[in-house]
């Protein structure tokens, strides 16, 4: 059971939290503006890293707020937690969607 | 191939088992092949294999990063199935389920297969609506399923707890009577040995490094063992797809996602077929050597680790523990993790990626295993044809661009 | 008189007492202090098991956790029945009763032992080759056989009456193991002024200075016994310091998340008034001191199995801890200078000695001392094989030169114990679950820990740390580093003067290396399992080399010991075998647990009324004072149906839904959720996420709403109400509570933080009653105080505040029967008050008080849907004809992009539509399939299935909801519904409205 380090309550066991899977998938301003297959890559499509990846986190069973983290999902080990809307410290440009 | 049977057995016994031939080739790569697959788990092996014996194409490589069946064709809980919701998924599991009824003899690897019977428990008035509708459903795409009362289910399956005062009790089962186990192990070396002795080409051991392509096309592979040249390459490779496809150069609708699954000690049998709970989220069977083989869940974010936390074991067992009280001395012997694929519908994907002469077989989430002949079957179909086998073709990577979904999710609420 | 091999002097036992204990009927004596193993091994009790695939006769193996054979079934009162339990491990208690497993009949006499002699036919991975024939016969015959004769002990058939706890603890340092490593470190960080947890599998701290080494360690001068009472007496004191011992750390899992489990009444009959039999603890170290020591591995040779042969180390364990010379005629066979001490402790209390040496050249002083208290001393030399049936009664020697010719038999010695030992292997197995890596150690043949992701570290033996000096240090280097880490101060350890043998050197031996006609003989590598040395080389020969192969072929490793004693044999003859190194074959997966663990314990207090909580609504007692049946809705327990007297549920249901329509009823809709939305965007937000147009709704209106996920498909549905400019309150389904209230909280962090918006659960802040039917408004007048009931004032879809039988309550003049309705909130506390007033002030007009399915019937009468029963994810608006909810012009809101793919407006998608049978009286299965031939025989095209089907009173006929494929343009037609028996019946296609279409008694 990972150790979540929430930036609000400091850490805490994982079985107080969601995760809300891949971080920065920024939903359209104007959807209609898309095609199907822009739609469906904004819906379904995802980075699913071996390696680091940034995530969204819910601290449910705490104080309910919504952050941010880098783990690496080879080792689970967890490299920064940083705030919505934010960038990670160490995001990449392969990170851009 | 040396034929195995009782008299080769004996025979052999005469020798002291010292002429068995390997039961699989260890070749060099060659530079070149016609079909690469990527993947020597149970559904990358059994499309090579179909692919030799159906289609004639023996110009086929296996390359498989690790060993033989070292992803979640060993790491599964066996349980084989195909009372599935959708038409389109019970086509194409049921498919499945009459290839593993000759599989040993097919294959003559002994697989296992044992139609003990899966049994799947309703707890609520809306796991009754849910329950039956599987079972009309199945019964009209031609797949059994039988509806059982508490005490049915219980004559079934002798330990499980009908007690009406229960905190979810048992309101019913679903019976599907040609489900049952297999030996996942077997299935791998059998399709291996089966395929080596058409003449596919096994390397183990050998890690796809890089995808070469020429444009939209694809025209080989970088591996840790050398380049190897194709014009047709299939991805069989569960947990590490989207990896591979981001090597293609393209992204994939999946979440890699630890599924964990414990043994008990072994112990006498005790427990005759396989049950299943969606509500209480557990599934258990026993295997022939006497442990009892219990499924948990997934945990909750991607990993590539093949471990999660006690959490999820936890929660298994307490379901288990409440179905079956007797069972809560029973001990833990060895929890262990896998990764899996998952959908965004918890359907697999089949058949052609954006780019040409690439091949998908992907997206089996937590219940691939029961899939294995069918998925290889119909794949190679797929890739010698370069068209979607008919049972295939519902199940292909554009439905989540044109939303025609083939949402198991309601069915799956569960891993299986 | 004392037992036959208890000495009558010596041990951790308390002579003073006798224990009575029986072992398949028979009845010995023991005591306290004495584990079964040491108490059987007293009474000259050999056999004590079969093995699990040949049935071959097994004995006594190890002292400790790691055993393989010694495997027993204990029957305690109550129905308590636990299989495979080490009898190295399990404490003696008066009144124990033991069973050896795997036999019939009798553990002498053992039928299946027939398998043994058929052995060629059994070699590794024989049931892959053969039962293929007739294809039938596998799961007829086949199966059925190996099922039987697999397994070892029989499963519990009685519900567990014990209590299991679970414990969460957070601590500085977790010990693993309080041997003197672990002891020393621990005393360093408490002294650091750490907050300390000390785990101890055996029932006092010690390790290997409890038996072996309390005779061979001098700690400043005197047995280790009183420097290990200090330090105990020290950790006890201290109060940030948890000394555990009879607790197992089973499993080390991410983020030093460490498991333990703790034995509380296992020693014990039964557990006292009061106790669990186990408790597991959670905790969560910041730092993970592994000093978990090591485990003796065995080498392999022929026969090497017998009743009789055991590990050298657990022979010395039994002599000084427990007072068992467990033989008289010892043969000890080894490579290491380690069995030097362990002969001479043997000869020293009485023992005739021979030893075996593997090496060439051992230190000429450890042969010559042992030869001068008259051991006889082979060196250059391997046992090939034994001798005797249920018992060692031969040992055959060679020279190690001599071994590996054809001819030439070996010589006979007469012996009643053979102790083998292969060295030791630090036992590592907590260290590579938390993903530690091992780094292989060529001289000694030995892993030791690499690197870990998190921090855990190794101290001691398990670091192979050879001697109890060198544990010392190490425990002292890596503790200091640890309270360094922890930003404290080392403070000064003065660590005791140790006097012991120097450290033991070895030449690694995996095997008796044999020639090929010898081989006939079985060389066991895991005794479990009953895998041979021949089993690893037909696997290799086979193609079955990879690691893993060589495991899952051969079942190696794969038995209740997980291959404590035999996996690295197995490593290093696989290695050796193939011509290649341990680090290039690698190693097999270290899991969780180390040791097993009862479901029981794992699950701890979460069985029966704990497995899930139970919600119950306020009017609940008063549902179950009228003897109402109830049902599970997630979490809820709510009323299903209210019968009377002889009344069955059909009738029940019937006079519920008749007495609603035709005068009124009440149930209470408590359950439902509800969310407080405040704030001056609260209006915007809703249009986000809805599918109407919220700004538009006047203050003191209500509104139906729908939410879909943002792929289209509906997620939820409720009533929303304008209080205030800023200021709504939403219901949301049953079970969709938590999951609307998660949804709203994070669309509004993650992507429009920028609106203000407050969200607030009060589901469980206001009881919820729904009154309805055309007398309604009269039952509710008298109790109402503020608000105007009529028509005019309060019409349908209204809200209004005022007072419900003297308490503040919001009134909604909304319903989910079709008539004329209110729903009464009151503050939770107040619900139970207000539900009674109500039914009293409801008796003068006929109310009916009525259940889930009641309400279910009557709103599928009127065509509304329930989620979950109309949608199951896959179904959008549009499928629901429920396009009048998509507000127009309000732009974009979640899953309206969705919606507008092509696929979405397919004509032949399922569509919500009713269904009357032919036949009025035929209640159609809910989830039965919709067909267009009813002669078609499967595989066949289904059209949809039923949603919800029901017998109503108030149309006199029988009805249901269904989706089907292109269902609107179908309406008039006949279609056909399956039966689980019988063929499909003949319906009618039609509208999904029922009662009331117009909807004058709505707006009654």
């Amino acid at each position: 059971m990972l150790l979540i380090p929430c930036p609000f309550c400091g850490p805490r066991a994982e079985i107080e939290f969601r995760c809300g899977g891949e971080a920065h998938i920024v939903r359209p301003a104007d959807p209609a503006t898309l095609d199907d297959a822009q739609w469906a890559d904004h819906l379904y499509f995802r980075r699913n890293p071996k390696g680091v990846h940034h995530e969204r986190w819910w601290h449910v069973h705490g104080c309910r707020r919504w952050f941010h983290l880098t783990r690496d999902t080879v080792s689970d080990r967890i490299l920064a937690v940083y705030p919505v809307g934010s960038r990670s410290p160490l995001a990449s440009r392969e990170d851009e969607r | 191939m040396v034929r195995y049977s009782i008299f080769t057995l004996a025979r052999n016994a005469l020798t002291g088992h010292e002429h068995w031939p390997r039961a699989w080739r260890s070749p060099d790569p060659r530079p070149a092949y016609e079909v690469v697959i990527v993947g020597g788990g149970g559904h990358g092996l059994a499309t090579a294999y179909y692919l030799a014996k159906e289609h004639g194409i023996r110009d086929v490589a296996v390359l498989e990063r690790g060993w033989l069946g070292g992803g979640n064709t060993g790491r599964n809980t066996t349980i084989v199935r195909s009372n599935y919701l959708h038409p389109e998924s019970a086509a194409l599991y049921d498919h499945a389920v009459k290839l593993w009824r000759d599989l040993s003899q097919v294959l003559n690897f002994n697989v296992m297969y044992s139609d003990r019977g899966v049994m799947m428990l309703a707890h609520s008035q809306h796991d009754v609506h849910i329950l039956k509708r599987h079972v009309h459903a199945n019964r009209m795409a031609g797949v059994d399923n039988e509806w059982l009362s508490p005490q049915e289910a219980k004559e079934y399956c002798p330990p499980l707890s009908i007690d009406p005062r229960a905190r979810y009790p048992v309101l019913g089962a679903a019976l599907q009577r040609r489900g049952g186990v297999a030996r996942h192990d077997a299935v791998a070396w059998g399709y291996a040995r089966a395929a080596d002795a058409l003449g596919v080409d096994i390397i183990q051991n050998c890690e796809v490094t890089a995808i070469r392509r020429d444009g939209a096309r694809v025209v080989g592979v970088e591996t840790t063992r050398g380049y190897i040249a194709t014009k047709k390459l299939g991805l069989v490779v569960a947990g590490h797809t989207s990896v591979l496809c981001a090597m293609a150069g393209f992204r994939m609708p999946l979440e890699s996602v630890p599924l964990q699954a414990l043994v008990s000690e072994p112990v006498k049998p005790v427990f005759p077929c396989v049950v299943m709970s969606n509500t209480v989220h557990a599934y258990i069977s026993q295997s022939d050597k006497g442990e009892l083989v219990i499924g948990a869940g997934t945990d909750q974010y991607v990993s590539y680790s093949q471990r999660g936390g006690l959490q999820v074991i936890e929660h298994a067992l307490e379901a288990i523990c409440e179905l079956f009280p007797m069972f809560s001395r029973m001990r833990m012997m060895r929890q262990w993790g896998g990764i899996v694929d998952v959908t965004p519908d918890r359907s697999p994907i089949i058949g052609k990626s954006p780019v040409e002469g690439l091949y998908l077989n992907c997206g089996w989430g937590t219940g691939g295993f029961k899939a294995t002949p069918g998925s290889g079957h119909v794949f190679a179909w797929t890739i010698a044809k370069d068209e979607p086998h008919p049972l295939a073709a519902p199940f292909s990577l554009d439905r989540f661009t044109t939303g025609r979904l083939i949402d198991e999710a309601a069915a799956a609420a569960v891993a299986h | 008189m004392s037992p036959a091999r208890r000495l009558p002097q010596g041990g951790r036992i308390d002579r003073r007492r006798r224990l009575r204990f029986t072992f398949d009927g028979r009845s010995f004596e023991g005591h306290p202090g004495d584990t079964l193993a040491s108490a059987l091994l007293a009474n000259d009790v050999l056999l004590v098991a079969r093995s699990f695939k040949y049935h071959r006769p097994r004995g006594i193996f190890s002292a400790g956790q790691e055993e393989p054979s010694a495997l027993v079934q204990l029957e305690r009162p109550g129905g308590r029945r636990d299989p495979n339990l080490r009898a190295t491990r399990q404490e003696l208690f008066d009144g124990l009763i033991a069973y050896s497993q795997n036999r019939w009949p009798t553990l002498r006499v053992d039928v299946a032992a027939l398998n043994d002699r058929l052995a060629p036919l059994f070699p590794a991975g024989f049931y892959y080759k053969t039962f293929m024939w007739p294809r039938w016969a596998w799961k007829a015959l086949y199966e059925p056989s190996i099922r039987r004769m697999a397994g070892l002990g029989q499963a519990p058939t009685e519900p567990d009456p014990d209590r299991y706890e679970h414990r969460f603890a957070h601590c500085d340092l977790l010990v693993a193991g309080a041997g003197a490593a672990g002891l020393v470190a621990a005393l360093v960080a408490v002294r650091a002024g750490l907050r300390v947890i000390v785990a101890e599998d055996d029932v006092a701290i010690g390790g290997w200075l409890l038996g072996e080494g309390s005779a061979r360690v001098r700690l400043d001068g005197e047995r280790p016994d009183l420097w290990l009472a200090q330090v105990r007496a020290e950790l006890e004191a201290a109060p940030k310091c948890r000394l555990l011992c009879r607790t197992t750390v089973f499993g080390c899992y991410d983020h030093n998340f460490v498991a333990l489990l703790e034995r509380v009444a296992d020693h014990l009959p039964e557990p006292p008034a009061g106790l669990p039999r186990q408790r597991l603890w959670k905790v969560r170290a910041r730092q993970v001191l592994l000093a978990t020591g090591t485990l003796e591995r065995p080498i392999a040779f022929p026969g090497n199995d017998r009743p009789g042969v055991m590990l050298a180390g657990a022979a010395a364990t039994y002599l000084h801890r427990f007072a068992v010379l467990a033989g008289q005629e010892v043969v000890l066979f080894g490579n290491h200078d380690g069995i030097y001490a362990i002969a001479r402790d043997l000869r020293w209390a009485g023992a005739r000695v021979t030893l075996v040496d593997s090496r060439q050249r051992p230190a000429p002083r450890l042969v010559d001392e042992l030869r001068d208290l008259g051991c006889e001393v082979r060196t250059a030399s391997v046992v090939v094989g034994t001798g005797g049936r249920l018992r060692l009664q031969q040992v055959h020697l060679t020279t190690r030169a001599r071994a590996q010719e054809t001819t030439g038999l070996p010589e006979v010695i007469p012996a009643d114990l053979l102790l083998v030992s292969g060295g030791h292997n630090p036992d590592l197995a907590l260290f590579a679950q938390a993903r530690g890596r091992l780094v292989w150690e060529e001289a000694r043949g030995i892993f030791l820990p690499g690197e870990a992701p998190w921090p855990v570290r190794v101290a001691g033996g398990a670091n192979g740390c050879p001697t109890v000096a060198a544990a010392f240090a190490d425990a002292l280097r890596v503790a200091r580093e640890i309270v360094i880490d922890l930003g404290r101060t080392p403070p000064s350890v003065p660590l005791p003067l140790v006097e012991e043998p120097g450290a033991a050197a070895i030449e690694p031996l995996w095997r008796v290396p044999m020639p090929k006609p010898r081989q006939r003989a079985k060389a066991f590598v895991d005794l479990q399992d009953d895998v041979t040395v021949k089993d690893l080389e037909l696997a290799i020969r086979e193609g079955y080399g990879a690691i893993e192969h060589l495991k899952r072929y051969t079942t190696t490793g794969m038995g209740t010991d997980q291959g404590k004693t035999g996996n690295v044999v197995a490593l290093g003859l696989a290695a050796e075998t193939q011509g290649t190194s341990v680090p290039e074959l690698g190693y097999t997966t270290f899991r969780q647990p180390y040791l097993p663990v009862p479901f029981g314990a794992v699950v701890g207090p979460h069985r029966g009324r704990l497995f899930d909580p139970v919600r119950l609504p306020p009017s609940h007692a008063w549902a179950e004072r009228q003897g109402a049946v109830f049902e599970p809705v997630g979490q809820w327990r709510r009323a299903r149906y209210f019968p009377r007297t002889g009344e069955t549920m059909e009738q029940a249901i019937a006079r519920e839904a008749r007495t609603v329509r035709q005068a009124c009823g009440l149930m209470d809709a408590s359950t439902l959720g509800k969310i407080d939305v405040r704030g001056p965007d609260a209006a915007e937000f809703l249009n986000r996420l809805y599918t109407n147009d919220w700004k538009r709704l006047a203050i003191g209106r209500c509104r139906y709403g729908l939410l879909l996920r943002d792929d289209g498909m509906v997620l939820d549905d409720g009533v929303g109400a304008r209080l205030g400019d800023h200021h709504f309150h939403l219901t949301t389904t049953t079970g969709g509570a938590a999951r609307v209230l998660a949804w709203f909280e994070e669309w509004l962090q993650t992507e429009w933080p920028h609106l203000r918006v407050y969200l607030t659960s009060v589901t469980e802040q206001w009881a919820a009653f729904a009154l309805s039917g055309p007398q309604a408004r009269e039952v509710l007048r008298p109790l109402v105080e503020g608000v105007d009931l009529s028509p005019q004032a309060f019409p349908h879809m209204s809200v209004r505040e005022g007072r419900v039988a003297g308490v503040p309550a919001r009134l909604f003049r909304i319903s989910f029967t079709g008539e004329l309705g209110f729903e009464i909130n009151v503050p939770a506390g107040y619900g139970a008050y207000v539900w009674e007033r109500l039914v009293e002030a409801g008796e003068p007009h006929g109310l009916v008080v009525y259940g889930t399915e009641t309400m279910h019937l009557l709103r599928a009468e009127k065509g509304y849907i329930v989620i979950g029963q109309e949608t199951d994810g896959t179904v959008s608006p549009i499928d629901l004809g429920m396009e009048w909810l998509i507000a127009r012009g309000k732009g974009d809101f979640l899953g309206s992009r969705s919606l507008a793919r092509p696929e979405m407006r397919r004509p032949d998608r399922k569509q919500l539509v009713g269904l009357l049978p032919r036949d009025p009286a035929m209640v159609l299965d809910e989830g039965a399939q919709i067909v267009e031939d009813p002669t078609a025989s499967p595989p066949a095209p289904t059209l949809g299935h039923v949603t919800s089907s029901y017998a109503s009173p108030n149309l006199g006929r029988t009805f249901a909801l269904a989706l089907v494929a292109g269902g609107r343009s179908r309406i008039g037609q006949q279609l056909y519904v399956t039966r689980l028996e019988g063929p499909p019946v003949a319906v009618e296609v039609t509208a999904p409205v029922f009662w009331d279409p117009e909807g004058k008694r709505l707006h009654a």
